[in-house]
This record gives C-alpha cells, structure tokens and sequence, in this order.
C-alpha cells in the first residue's frame, strides 16, 4: 500500500516537471498559451502501471499543483480543457484494448489540443479559431508518438524490475 | 505500434491534409482587417490604409497598427503579451490573438467573395 502511494507520489512529482519544462519553453502554435501536453508521458505510463483511478488522481492533482504554483486562471482552463479531455479518451481507448500504447498515446496527443482549442474559441467566443486545427492536428499526433515511444519504454522497464523486486 | 494505430495516426493526417486545403494555407494577401472583441465584431479596416487602432474594453486596452499592408499589436496591457510577440501579419486567414482581452485580429480577403446581397440586387 505504502508502495503505491510512493509510487503515486513519484509519478505526480515526474509530470509537475514535465508541465514545468512545458511552461518555461514556449511553442508557438498561434494561439496563445497553447501547450504540448508532454506531461501526458506521466499519464499514459500511469494507465498501463497503475489503475485509473491513481492515473485520474495523478492527472487532476498535477493541474491544480501547477495552477496554484505556476499559473492564472486562463492557463487553468487551459491545462484542465486539454488534460482533462485527454485523459479521458486516453482512459477509454486504453480500455477498450484497440490501440497498443502508440495509438492511445496519439488519442491523447490530439485530444490534448483540442481540448485546448475548445477552451479558448469558447473564451474568444470566436471560430475563426478553427484555423489553427489542422497544426494543432499535426502536432497533436507528433507528441502523441514521442511520448508513446517513450512511454513504452518506461513501462517494459518497470514491468522488469516489478518482477525482479517480487 | 500495430496495424490499427497506423491506421488511426493515418486518419488523423488525411484530417489535417483536408483542413489545410480547406483554409488555403499556402496563403494569400489578404484586404481586409477584422478586428473582434468578446464574441463581437468591433470593426473592419481595409489592410492598404496605415492606421493606429486603440481598442478599449473593460479587460484592457490593445493598439493595433496597420502599417504597409502589414497589421501588428503594438502595445497592449495584458498579463502575457502574447499578441505583441506574435509580430506582423499579412496573409488571408492568420490573426493575432489577445486571450486575457478577448480580442482577434484577422486578415480576410473580401475581394475574392461573393457580392453582398443588395448589390446583387442593383
Ligand atoms: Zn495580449
């Protein structure tokens, strides 16, 4: 029990630098504060480690760290539009079993964007915004293959010193 | 990655391919500066006109210039100054954004649309 929690801990501590990287980095996608999500690496190693419900606790309290440290509110919504809607789908597709950790990590990838393109026509109350969908496209399904690539790493390593510690 | 992966990344591609043609992205010049504030239209500007636009709402004050048929932010009292780092823009479809102020900036090329109703009528 002890373990996991310290394995929670962890994973929470991982994604706060990855957003940290995120918000100290800017990239440009045209619209203001857009982020690439790279905190998803946390997530969708978390899915396949851990249960949902530890992955959904990791996730929201990542959001709400990075807010209260680091952020505004118009960066809150944003981070909670594209993490939140992220996870979800990424929750979803990792169980329904149709994807391997690639195309789950692709859904989360664009997801993320999306999730951000939302909340921001919906703050403009502007769909001229839609313009930037097919970047956003794009870039969503590149993060999405980095981080599974690297997710898929970090799982088949912990899977192996899972079973070596037991 | 398997077979269904490819298949989804493939889809999501051929999705972005489409929406780029759709919105002409290796872009035009565009005639017309549309400027929104808050969801409404605050005004439109013809591109080839210099002019220094001070837009003033309740969240804050930008200044647009237009200036040789390029539009850029020049100053605004946000918090991030995301607008007035986006720099000059020219072509058909790119804005400048102001998140906090709610404000959009857009290059339309109305030239190229179709005539307004009641000029069809005359
Ligand atoms: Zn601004």
């Amino acid at each position: 029990m002890s373990k996991r929690i310290a394995k929670v801990g962890i994973f929470v501590a991982l994604a706060m630098i990855f957003s940290y990287i995120e918000a100290i980095v800017p990239f440009n996608f045209g619209i203001p504060g857009v982020k690439l999500g790279i905190a998803n690496i946390v997530v969708v190693t978390s899915l396949y480690q851990l249960s949902i419900k530890e992955t959904v606790g990791i996730s929201v309290i990542r959001i709400f760290l990075m807010g209260v440290l680091f952020g505004n509110g118009l960066s809150l919504i944003y981070s909670l539009a594209g993490g939140l809607l992220s996870l979800f789908g990424m929750i979803f597709f990792s169980k329904i079993k149709i994807f391997s950790v690639m195309g789950v990590s692709v859904i989360g990838g664009v997801l993320h964007n999306m999730g951000q393109l939302i909340a921001a026509a919906i703050i403009l109350k502007s769909i001229s915004l839609t313009y930037y969908l097919p970047v956003l496209l794009v870039a969503g399904v590149v993060t999405g293959l980095i981080i599974g690539l690297l997710s898929d790493r970090i799982i088949k390593v912990l899977c192996k010193t899972n079973k070596s510690i037991v | 990655m398997n077979k269904k992966d490819l298949i989804l990344i493939g889809a999501v591609l051929l999705a972005a391919l489409l929406g780029f043609l759709f919105f002409n992205t290796d872009k035009d010049k565009g005639s017309t500066v549309v400027i929104t504030l808050d969801g409404n239209q605050y005004g439109t500007y013809p591109i080839s006109t210099d002019k220094t636009i001070t837009v003033k709402s309740e969240n804050g004050i930008n200044t647009v210039v237009i200036k040789s048929g390029e539009v850029y932010m020049q100053d605004a009292d946000c918090p991030d100054k995301y607008c007035v780092d986006k720099g000059h823009i020219s072509k058909v479809n790119d804005t400048i954004i102001c998140l906090p102020h709610k404000l959009v900036v857009e290059i339309k090329d109305t030239d190229n649309q179709p005539p307004e109703v009641d000029e069809v009528v005359k």
